[in-house]
């Protein structure tokens, strides 16, 4: 009986002794339990999660990227093969590449999420915009920057080739991961260094000469962060880490298209979608303004988060004095989730494959007519143009065309096109286009 | 010798020694990785098929290889071409298209009934001399170099094509 007791405390001793041994109780455990703001006891703590659930996600996707690394054939002719495999016929495969793919949209939520938090509270304010410098860089850095000098040496040669993936899979596996494991370093050493920020209360603007000696003051009557506070980053962090694994167990992998081909022209590129809005962006825009926008928008957006902490050091922390800062918030978050709608959409690309007419409009076409319908589809009018919920979006919708334009100005605008639309004289003949015409007067 | 200027000189030994580390290991593996900037661009001919294959007025896709791709290139070393047998003879025969649209590069799709390049992107449109007939393109569709030798359509392989070109 009184071995089994023995026994019993084993298990504690070890964990003695390894802390004496390895000193943890002055380092690890003293960084833990350094003391923040009491506020944070309180439900307002919640807001503080965001970073460690980032970072939680982080460390997931490590771990997966690993993982995926064993298999994964980095070469053009096996690379596709591979991921069949790991998809497949890999035990849990298509779990661990689902998990990385669920992963990296949860890594972009939780970012922007933190970010949005850390400045509606002005905690980039002083003296911790050092914290807000090395954050911005931690989202640059997930972010490839390819420009057009850089194409050459990207693509390791004159064309895209053998040498390009493999350039690409170092760039994502060890470049961008060891840039981002040092500003993870940086970041959260600021994050202990300083102490986190007290939440804000309006009337109490940051001021800079008396902030440290007010925080010291706020640090003595705080709380330590392990447990007190530590206990609702880890619910967080389990929660967003559950959420990725469950997506991933129930949904998998996301479906492998074909093998990329550089000589398939049927192709439908359409980026992730948290890119869906600046692919919106980029159809949308008058093209003389492109070169400016594709350049201009990510230099001004990342030029304005590195002035933030710079250009607004101190004055007010609470967003509800701050007016501007939340319409810096809303704004861009409102254009951002309208343009992803619209890229979601896409009504300007053609539907190039399958467009016919309703049954509804062919019946009972005198015969010019009917050979005019046959023209819309053959000539590919209903790529852009649809009638009766038919075609494509990227023109206007011709039901009632007869009804607004007359047969010399139907003749007009298809000859010499104008407005976006190609001109089509070269490639009707005369009787062709009348027989067009024809149709498109009847539509009322 | 005081103190200080022994501690100055050991110093400045060290960051030199550290300086010297970092140019030796660093210069090689930077002229590794920029060693595509100094390779001589690919101009060589290649053939992609007989004049007879292409039908005058006709516009068809053709796949050229690479004619020395890395041996894991796979089908990174295929490149498609949109060739177009115009009407006319000699050098006014053939006109052969990059299939990459001007505006972000994505492939065009010939349309033979409209006549019409269209972008599956963001929805460019070009007439099938290849000038631009509508959506964002700010240029026409890049065109390759070709030769006729005998009887078989030769194509000058190129530089992925760049706005300066323009």
């Amino acid at each position: 009986m009184s071995r089994l007791r023995e026994a019993g405390k084993l298990p504690g001793r070890v964990v003695t002794w390894l802390g004496e041994r390895f000193e943890l109780e002055d380092s690890v455990m003293a960084v833990l339990r350094h003391p923040v703001p009491r506020e944070l006891e309180r439900p307002v703590g919640w807001w503080y999660v965001l970073g460690s659930a980032t970072l939680a996600v982080f460390i997931a996707q490590v771990v997966t990227g690993v993982g995926l690394a064993m298999t994964y054939v980095p070469a053009p002719n096996s690379a596709y093969d591979s991921l069949q495999f790991i998809s497949h016929g890999a035990s849990l495969g298509a779990v661990v590449r689902g998990m990385h793919y669920f992963g990296a949209g949860a890594m972009v939520i939780l970012v922007l999420a933190h970010m949005t938090q850390v400045y509606l509270f002005g905690a980039f304010k002083f003296p911790r915009e050092a914290n807000w410098l090395t954050g911005s860089l931690l989202l640059l850095a997930t972010l490839a920057i390819i420009g057009e000098w850089l194409t050459r040496l990207i693509v390791a040669g004159n064309n895209v080739g053998g040498a390009t993936l493999t350039r690409f899979y170092a760039t994502h596996v060890f470049l961008i991961p060891a840039a981002i494991f040092g500003l993870i370093g940086m970041h959260l050493y600021l994050v202990v260094k300083r102490g986190i920020s007290e939440p804000p209360v309006a009337g109490l603007p940051v001021d800079p000469p008396s902030y440290r000696a007010r925080y010291a003051e706020m640090l003595r009557r705080g709380i330590p962060f392990w447990p007190d506070s530590a206990w609702r980053d880890a619910v967080a962090a389990a929660a967003v880490v559950a959420a990725v694994v469950l997506l991933a167990a129930i949904l998998g992998a996301p479906d492998l298209n074909k093998p990329a081909d550089p000589t398939n022209v049927v192709a439908d590129p359409r980026p992730d979608w948290y890119f869906l809005g600046y692919f919106a962006i980029l159809a949308l825009i008058p093209p003389a303004t492109e070169a400016v926008v594709i350049v201009g928008l990510p230099l001004f957006a990342f030029t304005f988060l590195f002035l933030v902490p710079l250009l607004w050091p101190d004055g007010e922390r609470h967003w509800s004095r701050r007016p501007a800062a939340i319409a810096a918030v809303a704004l861009p978050f409102i254009a951002y989730a309208a343009l992803t709608v619209a890229g979601i959409e896409s009504p300007w690309v053609p539907k190039l494959e399958g467009g016919t007419l309703p049954g509804s409009v062919t019946q009972g076409l005198t015969e010019p007519a009917r050979r005019g319908s046959d023209l819309f589809v053959s000539k590919a009018c209903v790529a852009c143009h649809a009638i009766e919920g038919a075609g494509g979006r990227r023109g206007p919708d011709l039901s009632h065309v007869g009804s607004r334009l007359n047969r010399d100005q139907l003749t007009a605008r298809i000859a010499t096109g104008g407005g976006g639309m190609p001109a089509f004289a070269g490639s009707l003949t005369p009787n062709e286009l009348d027989d067009l015409v024809t149709f498109l007067t009847t539509r009322r | 010798m005081n103190e200080i200027s022994r501690r100055r000189f050991l110093s400045r030994i060290t960051l030199a020694l550290t300086a010297f580390i970092g140019g030796i290991v660093g210069l090689p593996i930077l002229g590794y990785l920029l060693a595509p900037l100094f390779s001589a661009p690919t101009d060589e001919l290649v053939p992609v098929g007989a004049i007879t294959d292409f039908p005058v007025g006709e516009t068809k896709l053709v796949s050229v290889r690479d004619p020395s791709p890395l041996a894991w290139a796979g089908q990174t070393a295929d490149t498609a071409l949109w060739v177009r047998r115009r009407e006319q003879s000699g050098p006014q025969m053939f006109q052969v298209f990059n299939v990459n649209c001007t505006h972000l590069g994505c492939p065009v799709n010939w349309q033979a009934g409209a006549k019409l390049f269209l972008c599956p992107c963001h929805g460019g449109v070009f007439y099938s001399d290849g000038t631009v007939a509508g959506g964002p393109p700010p240029r026409p569709l890049f065109e390759r170099e070709w030769e006729v030798s005998g009887d078989r359509l030769l194509v000058r392989q190129q530089p992925l094509p760049t706005v300066k070109q323009g």
